[in-house]
């Protein structure tokens, strides 16, 4: 994973996903193979979507609380949020597409 | 929209296509491996590997694959990040239409794209998957910290991953539809002397119950009796399906599976293209034999391409 994609914390996730602009959250963890697998997409998507969507990463082993609110119990996992409501979300490492479907639902 | 030509192409980026890149990079032949996501392939899902030799004390999945990608870039490796959606394989040069719009040709192709967990098809998997359901220990084992979780399965993988959540979870149940494991000995050793394992032997599971998590499995004996599980997870694996779906399966004479038969050079039913690792139609499928078979198809790879001249 690159530092194309921002790094976001319990701390201020919050304030980051209450934006009435559409953001991605990619759960993860260094442990993960899949999630590095999909790290690559990620950072595309966020290329291509810049300005228009905003996506971010969570490391769940840096960050229990957040995951645990979401129910998570798979990684990677996406969410896509706007202003600070869920809208849908997917696990494993999908493909481009089905990333693309998924922010698309929120513009 | 651009196309770019290679003498040779290596779809895929696990253990067969690293090792074909590997020699394709020292052979300094015009090479390009593509992968869609990052090198590794299923290796990445191994939590691991106790039989790849020269780890002689082991070594997690996902630093082999790392070694396996330094090793080839130490040689020059030439690989993209791309997803390829179909190719065209009757008429040379051999032609690849990518997801982004672009192509590439080239006159010889390796198909290394491996292979996914096979999933259950029963009611509740597809909702709860990512709530309950996982194909990954590696990956979601430590999710179910001092909780009950079932894996379903009888083979190597289903064996070591039910040894390695017992490092997390307190109790594994091991669901086989078999009375007996298929996984290799020194696995179901370990298995079997691990307190925090226990067996239910000659049995499916039929559905998968759960409002927001999974909270309960429906079970079926081989003698007709049904009966009901409470954990809190479930592990399917229970082994793989192709990665077929960009490939040509009726010009490449696909067994029934959808793998791609090949003689044992691991060339295909078409000529300049092979196939290596888990996409080979084959019975077994380890680390060790795709790497050989990656090391085998680039020999085949030249071969082909010095008779071209």
């Amino acid at each position: 994973m690159s530092d194309k994609v921002k790094e976001v914390s319990d701390a201020d996730f919050e304030s980051i996903i209450a934006s009435d602009t559409p953001c991605l959250v990619d759960f993860w963890a260094p442990w993960c193979g899949p999630c590095k697998a999909i790290g690559p997409v990620v950072e595309a998507l966020a290329d291509e979507y810049d300005g228009k969507a905003t996506i971010v990463k969570m490391n769940v082993d840096d960050n229990p609380t957040t995951p645990g609110q979401f129910g998570i119990r798979a990684i990677p996992t996406l969410i896509l949020f706007k202003s600070g409501e869920k809208v849908d979300q997917v696990t494993g490492a999908v493909g481009k597409a089905q990333l693309i479907e998924l922010i698309e639902k929120a513009l | 929209m651009a196309t770019t030509h290679h003498k040779l192409i290596i779809l895929g980026g696990g253990p067969a296509g690293l090792t074909a890149g590997l020699y394709a990079a020292r052979a300094r032949m015009d090479h390009l491996l593509i992968e869609k996501g990052a090198e590794g392939g299923q290796v990445l899902l191994t939590d691991w590997v106790d039989n790849y030799p020269g780890f002689p004390e082991g070594i997690s999945g996902f630093d082999l694959a790392e070694k396996m990608l330094a090793h080839a870039k130490r040689f020059e490796l030439n690989s993209m990040f791309a997803n390829v959606l179909s190719m065209n394989i009757s008429q040379k040069p051999i032609q690849l239409e990518l997801e982004d719009g672009n192509s590439l040709t080239c006159d010889s192709l390796i198909i290394c794209t491996g292979a996914h967990p096979r999933p259950l098809d029963i009611p509740g998997e597809k909702e709860l998957t990512g709530k309950g359901v996982s194909y990954c220990a590696t990956c979601d084992a430590p999710f179910y910290r001092n909780q009950h979780v079932a894996v379903v399965g009888g083979g190597n993988t289903a064996v070591q991953e039910a040894s390695h959540l017992t490092k997390f979870a307190d109790k594994v149940t091991l669901i086989h539809r078999r009375d007996e494991l298929r996984a290799t000995k020194i696995l179901q050793e370990k298995a079997f002397a691990n307190s925090k394992i226990e067996f239910i032997w000659d049995s499916t599971v039929t559905a998968i119950n759960g409002q927001d998590g999974v909270e309960e499995l429906e079970l079926l004996n081989k003698n007709g009796d049904t009966s009901t599980l409470q954990v809190d997870g479930i592990f399917v694996l229970v082994g793989v399906l192709p990665n077929n779906e960009m490939l040509p399966l009726t010009e490449l004479k696909a067994d029934t599976g959808g793998f791609i038969p090949t003689d044992i050079e691991t060339r295909t039913a078409v000529d300049g293209v092979m196939a290596a690792g888990d996409i080979r139609s084959k019975e077994v499928r380890q680390i060790i034999n795709a790497a050989g078979e990656g090391a085998t198809a680039v020999l085949a790879a030249e071969n082909y391409l010095t008779n071209l001249n």
